[in-house]
């Protein structure tokens, strides 16, 4: 150092961190012993863990018997779950009464569903575009194979629709519906055009202030009323709409709060650059607006897919439904753990799914602002 | 250079546009009696003032380096009696201004004297109350159609440059071209390219505005402003949200933009940037416009007691 202070450092040489920083002491030392309070919280969980998970596992897998004739047999073979009451049902958990011959339409409306998912869900497909032609086509599809009555395929009433089947298809056109009426009702409610605000407004408002099940007794009931004497008006139908309707509504609440949160910045370049309403908002503010809603619609989805059990108050036969039957049968009284940890499973890999997917969704639209 | 060269969609005539576009040549081309005698002189003084004087004197007025480039007659927006009102707030009050095509203009003033406004409404970002807006020819009114046809002859620069952060560097460019001019993808990324060249920045063609600093995003959005090919362009206080350092390479581009004969409107505090390039710098004060002036002028010898004041605390 000169006496002015001015100092001059040589430069030093990278040396590596010390071994408490990095690799897998240092995952133990950040999430599970960073100070003495959450290295005892660490130890308690560790010791409630040893105590709960053998012996469930226990239950549910290796003391459990997987086929008996009834409730007596079960008990006399094993002390575990009686997964019998699920296995020889299980056609029913999944169709309800559609016809035994027929159900190969529902497997194939469900494999098909699936394929014309992944276009939707995956924008890295090859072929893309016209693989979404199939998927736009796909209700179509499922309601000829599902409902039939074209030659070669004998009618099902929808009566007969229960179990999985029914929640997929409760859910899946509840989900896919109330998506794009519930922007246009995000939209709408944001309009300059006083009408078309105020409908949006009074809609929203008057479908969040009722419960699901009010509308669907509505739905089973009220409605015959309110049409002409002789329309036979699908009960099935009638649920879908409703059920879209009520979804719509939140949708449009989670989707305005994401359009809200779009600067007015980017409204003004979108005008500034000649682009229409429309196109303005279907190439800059929705698909930003889309982006920051993805946990709150996410959110409404999972709701709305458990909201299905709520059709067995009108008299329809979703997995709970079958689960109540199959209960009051005198051969299998008793065993509401197992249907329920069972129709529990399949709501949870359904739900689970969802919120994966909008995690990775979340992940791939993430461009660094 | 002149990006006005290879436009095979504009038809129109543009007297003049060939001297606007060789800004070393004083004079040529100007009709100054013309102008003189177009009547409006109160709403343009300064252009009274540059016809009076005598022809070749343009470096005199122009006062910097480089001499700007003599504007053509014709008249790119004309802005006659235009009130506007926030609420109760009188923001805008009778505002004169015609500009004549390859001319460039710098608005100045304090904070909250309107001249945001004004050129917001130039593109009908705000509606005016009272008055006329004539851009290119097509009166602004409530009619959507003529709003389009404006926005996509207008380009607009803003402060926080406004990039959609959802699409990449290149998209932001394409997006216009290929939706409101309906260019094919290719022709429009070809466009696209050629103008991120020319703000210096074909490299970052894929990236997101997000991973980019602040000069390079304000030039991305005047190179997406330019993918449209505008007549006019407006700058809304394009370096003030920026470093000290970036300032200058957004500047290098508006000061090559203004060479090229492009029809420029800028809202900026960027006194020297005015000097060097603007045919006539205007101050604004309380919602109207106190005083317009060739930079020389309007910067040594500035006749309101406002301005002078301005200038004093703006220029030390």
């Amino acid at each position: 150092m000169d006496r002015s202070g001015h100092q001059v450092h040589e430069k030093v040489a990278d040396m590596r961190p010390p071994i408490t920083s990095v690799g897998w002491v240092r995952w133990l030392r950040e999430n599970l012993f960073s100070s003495p309070l959450s290295a005892a919280l660490t130890l308690v969980t560790a010791y409630v863990l040893y105590l709960l998970v053998p012996p469930l596992f226990g239950w549910a897998f290796l003391d459990a018997v997987w086929f008996a004739a009834s409730r007596e047999e079960c008990w006399a073979t094993g002390e575990g779950a009686c997964w019998a009451i699920v296995t020889t049902r299980v056609d029913q958990f999944i169709y309800g009464d559609y016809p035994a011959d027929e159900r190969w339409r529902a497997v194939l409306a469900f494999v098909l569903l699936l394929l014309a998912l992944v276009p939707i869900l995956f924008d890295r497909v090859p072929g893309r575009a016209r693989w979404l032609v199939f998927s736009l086509l796909y209700p179509l599809i499922a309601y000829v194979l599902l409902i039939g009555g074209v030659p070669g395929l004998p009618e099902v009433e929808t009566a007969k629709f229960g179990g999985f089947l029914l929640t997929l298809v409760i859910g899946v056109t509840g989900i896919s519906a109330s998506l794009p009426l519930g922007i246009l009702l995000a939209l709408g409610r944001r309009s300059d055009l006083f009408i078309v605000r105020v409908l949006c407004v009074g809609f929203i408002e008057f479908i969040r202030g009722v419960p699901l099940i009010t509308l669907l007794f509505v739905a089973s009931t009220l409605l015959n009323y309110f049409l002409p004497p002789g329309t036979s008006f699908n009960l099935l139908v009638r649920v879908l709409i409703m059920v879209t309707l009520f979804s719509s509504a939140y949708l449009a609440e989670v989707i305005r709060g994401g359009l809200q949160a779009i600067p007015g910045g980017q409204y003004e370049a979108a005008n500034s650059l000649g682009l229409s309403y429309w196109k303005s908002m279907r190439l800059v503010i929705l698909p930003q607006a889309l982006k920051i809603s993805i946990p709150g619609i996410v959110n409404s989805f999972i709701a709305l897919f458990k909201d299905t059990t709520l059709v067995i108050i009108i008299g329809m036969l979703d997995p709970l439904g079958i689960g109540k039957a199959t209960l009051s049968d005198a051969t299998w009284q008793g065993l509401s753990t197992e249907v329920y940890v069972f129709v529990a499973l399949f709501f949870f890999i359904c739900c689970f799914s969802m919120s994966r997917y909008s995690l990775y969704l979340e992940r791939k639209l993430h461009t660094g602002h | 250079m002149a990006e006005t060269d290879d436009k095979p969609k504009r038809t129109r005539s543009r007297p003049g546009a060939g001297a606007a576009r060789k800004p070393a040549k004083p004079a040529a081309g100007r009709a100054p009696a013309k102008r003189a005698a177009d009547g409006r002189t109160g709403s343009s003084p300064a252009r009274a003032s540059a016809g009076s004087a005598p022809a070749g004197t343009v470096p005199a007025t122009g006062g910097g380096a480089r001499a700007p480039a003599p504007a053509s007659d014709e008249i790119a927006i004309e802005i006659s009696g235009m009130h506007k009102w926030f609420g109760d707030f009188h923001v805008l009050k009778d505002i004169n201004l015609t500009v004549y095509r390859g001319e460039r203009i710098v608005i100045c003033g304090p904070s909250g004297s309107g001249k945001s406004t004004v050129i917001r409404c130039i593109n009908r970002l705000e509606e005016h109350q009272r008055g006329h807006v004539i851009v290119d020819g097509i009166e602004l009114t409530d009619n959507l159609k003529r709003i389009d046809q404006v926005r996509r002859e207008v380009g607009m620069v803003f402060q926080h440059f406004n990039l959609f952060p959802h699409l990449t560097v290149l998209e932001n460019c394409t997006l216009a071209p290929i939706w409101v001019r309906r260019l094919p993808k290719a022709e429009a990324e070809a466009i696209a390219m050629r103008y991120l060249e020319r703000v210096k920045i074909p490299e970052q063609a894929q990236k997101y505005p997000g991973q980019l600093s602040g000069g390079q995003q304000q030039r991305v959005a005047i190179a997406r402003s330019l993918c449209m090919e505008p007549r006019i362009m407006l700058f809304d206080e394009p370096t003030s949200a920026l470093d000290p350092e970036m300032i200058k390479e957004v500047l290098d581009v508006m000061v090559d933009l203004a060479e090229s004969g492009m029809t420029m409107l800028c809202v900026t505090h960027e006194m020297g940037f005015a000097r060097q390039v603007a045919n006539r710098v205007i101050f604004m004060d309380g919602g109207q416009i106190i005083e317009q002036a060739p930079p020389a002028q309007f910067f040594e010898n500035p006749k309101s007691e406002r301005t002078r004041l301005f200038l004093s605390q703006i220029l030390h």
